[in-house]
């Protein structure tokens, strides 16, 4: 395809679309292939951000994981943050219920987000959230606490080399974050 | 236009205005020793402050600032404007072209890089310092704990990125529409076709360079999240853009200087370059592995297995086209009947401790090895090894070499030896004891280190200074030559050197080959 008669002003323009569609690659598909890439294929730890809607009820009675829950708080997050049990033995296609605290120690409305991710990561894929606190923004006004749900499934495709998984929180800050898109609204 | 010969415009006006590929390659040769001596300038610190172990000289946040705009300098200010000189200078002589396919967008391209690294060293005086997050600025490194400065620092991102794509047009338009008749692809010497490639890898991934900063932007400024984990990003989605860029950008460095090697040991073993077409054909190879490799720079972020042999893999396929390479160019010399004035030599040089550097980059591609090497002093000493002895002693080379045809004047046999010896010396005293205290664990980017690494540190540094000193001696032999140096009467100032740029007068007039030169059936390679 010629884009001009004159040969060097069809190579320029050529190339300065190549340019162009290279830095849109960057935005419109580099990143959401990699968002989609981690997504199904469960690698990097990431759990899924949506509620999953359970298939089938069938409980396999005869295995039973070790699922441990461990809570951070990211660089300056002042709130006190811990899960209800350390650690719980569930059985894989079973809904599991599990509860986090949260307390805001400072005087002002703060919000917080929550991210997940599950160790080792293969097992990603299979750790399925019905109800996650994480799924949302967590907001709390001035010395308030809350008590924060969260409810499982272990598929039962997990593969039988893994015996023990680790569900690790870490809560951010966002207040400022989400103050400026409220206003804006 | 006829016979209407004009000579350059007088004063600063020359300068700012000309449109002449010799004058814009000239400027950018200046501009990149400039930056090279600002960016020595800051390794000098760097390794003054690693002298001796515990803080000596700076504080630690001053030695991390110095540690990025060493890197960023040298990469963006030194090596790649100096090879885009050297394009400017040699490929209209080279192809028989009057000069660049668009002469007005050279002048553009030169002119809009001093004001970009103005503002980047301006950083250094900025409040909370320039930025000091290593030069492959790593989110949340360079975002959430980002100086302020970092604004500025993006901003001359943005406009060398635009100068390096506006360069690779012009280079590739140039070669595509503007060979002389009779010049086919096949023909073009080996200088032109490494440029031409590496110019396709600049259009390919220097917008990629230009998003990954723009997400940063926008994420400091506008509340995104692509590289926040707050936010529903992921800092590691940054080391993913950032080397998908970064990887082919290390080719586009040494690709030229491959050209410029292959054009050197054939005119002084006196024989044609062995293996023309393979070399045309692993220079391309080589280009299209560099856009699937990227991953084995983040081994340790937590890839799967797959994708860790996966990168492997490809990134030991490298050493395929790369051994072509060598191999050719050890062929070209064998039974040749060789001389070693200066610009061999460095070739030499290039030759010697490049392949060195490759051999460690091939240990780094080992998954399981790379565990204990990464981002320790092993990887500061193999891209030393690939960059400083790869690519800048092959432009100390090309400097040497076209610099008599350039100013028609030549420059001091002895003193350019004495240079050679004592930059390869001192190159080596700094960088080889790198591998030993990076193999036993002395982590990069540290200002301070344990006390049994302190005699190779030790070493290490005092290399460094000779290599540094060694580089005043080159730029005093430019300036005599230029000044005084003998004049050169022949259009070959080298017997064994062949290409159209070799049957112009010394110094070549203001214009050439405004009418098409006539190529021989021979290949001019």
């Amino acid at each position: 395809m010629r884009l001009s008669q004159d040969p060097t002003i069809d190579t320029v323009a050529k190339l300065g679309a190549v340019s162009v569609v290279m830095f849109a690659f960057v935005f419109v598909v580099m990143v959401p292939l990699y968002n989609v890439l981690c997504d199904v294929l469960g690698i990097n730890g990431k759990t899924s951000s949506n509620a999953y809607t359970a298939v089938s009820a069938e409980v396999d009675e005869s295995r039973a994981i070790k699922v441990q829950f461990i809570a951070t708080n990211n660089d300056g997050m002042p709130w006190a943050f811990a899960p209800q049990v350390t650690e719980m033995v569930v059985h894989p296609g079973a809904a599991n219920d599990t509860l986090f605290f949260a307390a805001n120690p400072t005087a002002d409305a703060m919000i917080a987000q929550a991210i997940p991710s599950v160790s080792p990561s293969r097992a990603a894929e299979y750790f399925h959230k019905t109800e996650c606190f994480c799924f949302e923004q967590q907001p709390l006004e001035g010395l308030g606490e809350a008590e924060m749900p969260l409810q499982f499934i272990i598929d039962q495709d997990l593969p039988s080399d893994i015996k023990t998984i680790t569900l690790s929180y870490t809560l951010f800050d966002v207040t400022s974050l989400m103050r400026g898109k409220v206003a804006s609204r | 236009m006829g016979d209407h010969h004009h000579g350059p415009a007088k004063g600063l006006s020359r300068w700012l205005y000309t449109t002449n590929h010799k004058d814009i390659g000239t400027m950018y040769l200046w501009f990149s020793f400039a930056m090279f001596l600002l960016g020595g300038a800051f390794a000098m610190i760097i390794r003054a402050e690693l002298f001796q172990p515990g803080m000596q000289l700076v504080e630690p946040a001053f030695f991390n600032q110095m540690t990025t705009l060493h890197g960023l300098i040298m990469v963006f200010g030194a090596i790649m404007p100096s090879f885009v000189g050297l394009a400017n200078w040699l490929i209209p002589m080279m192809i028989g072209a009057p000069d660049m396919a668009l002469p007005r967008m050279n002048n553009w391209s030169f002119w809009i890089l001093p004001p970009a690294f103005l503002m980047l060293a301006s950083t250094l005086l900025m409040e909370g310092g320039a930025p000091a997050f290593g030069w492959t600025f790593y989110a949340p490194l360079s975002t959430t704990y980002a100086p302020p400065s970092v604004t500025f620092f993006i901003f001359a991102i943005h406009i060398l990125g635009v100068s390096s794509i506006m360069g690779s047009i012009n280079i590739i338009a140039t070669v595509m529409n503007m060979r002389a008749p009779g010049m086919s692809y096949m023909k073009m010497p080996l200088f032109v076709w490494t440029w031409l490639i590496t110019a396709f890898l600049l259009v390919a991934v220097m917008p990629v360079l230009a998003g990954a900063v723009t997400m940063m932007l926008m994420d400091i400024h506008f509340g995104t999240s692509f590289f926040s984990a707050a936010g529903g990003g992921d800092p590691v989605l940054f080391q993913h853009i950032f080397w998908f860029f970064g990887h082919p950008e290390v080719y586009i460095i040494i690709l030229p200087a491959f050209g410029v090697i292959s054009q050197i040991i054939p005119a002084f073993s006196r024989k044609p370059l062995f293996g023309y077409a393979s070399m045309v054909y692993a220079t391309a190879a080589i280009a299209f592995l560099s856009f699937i490799v990227w991953a084995h720079h983040m081994y340790t972020v937590g890839m799967p297995v797959a994708g860790e042999l996966f990168f492997m893999y490809a990134t030991m396929l490298i050493a395929v086209p790369t051994g072509v390479k060598v191999f050719n160019w050890v062929t070209t010399m064998w039974r040749g009947a060789m001389t070693f004035e200066t610009p061999m030599l460095f070739s030499i040089g290039f030759l010697v401790l490049f392949t060195i550097g490759g051999f460690t980059g091939l240990m780094l591609s080992i998954a399981p090895a790379d565990f204990q090497y990464h981002d320790t002093y092993f990887v500061v000493a193999h891209f030393h090894y690939v960059m400083v002895a790869g690519a800048v002693f092959s432009m100390t080379a090309a400097i040497y070499f076209w610099l008599p045809k350039w100013t028609g004047r030549m420059y001091n046999e002895t003193m350019g030896k004495v240079h050679f010896w004592v930059s390869f010396i001192g190159f080596n005293i700094t960088f080889f004891p790198q591998h030993f205290v990076g193999l036993a664990g002395m982590p990069r980017r540290i200002p301070d280190y344990a006390l049994q690494f302190a005699d190779f540190n030790m070493m290490s540094s005092i290399g460094a200074f000779i290599y540094g000193a060694s580089q005043l001696l080159f730029l005093y032999n430019v300036i005599a030559a230029i000044v005084s140096g003998e004049r050169v009467s022949d259009e070959k100032v080298w017997d064994g050197a062949e290409g159209l740029e070799w049957t112009l007068p010394s110094p070549p007039p203001y214009h050439t080959f405004e009418t098409p030169p006539k190529i021989e059936e021979q290949p001019a390679h």
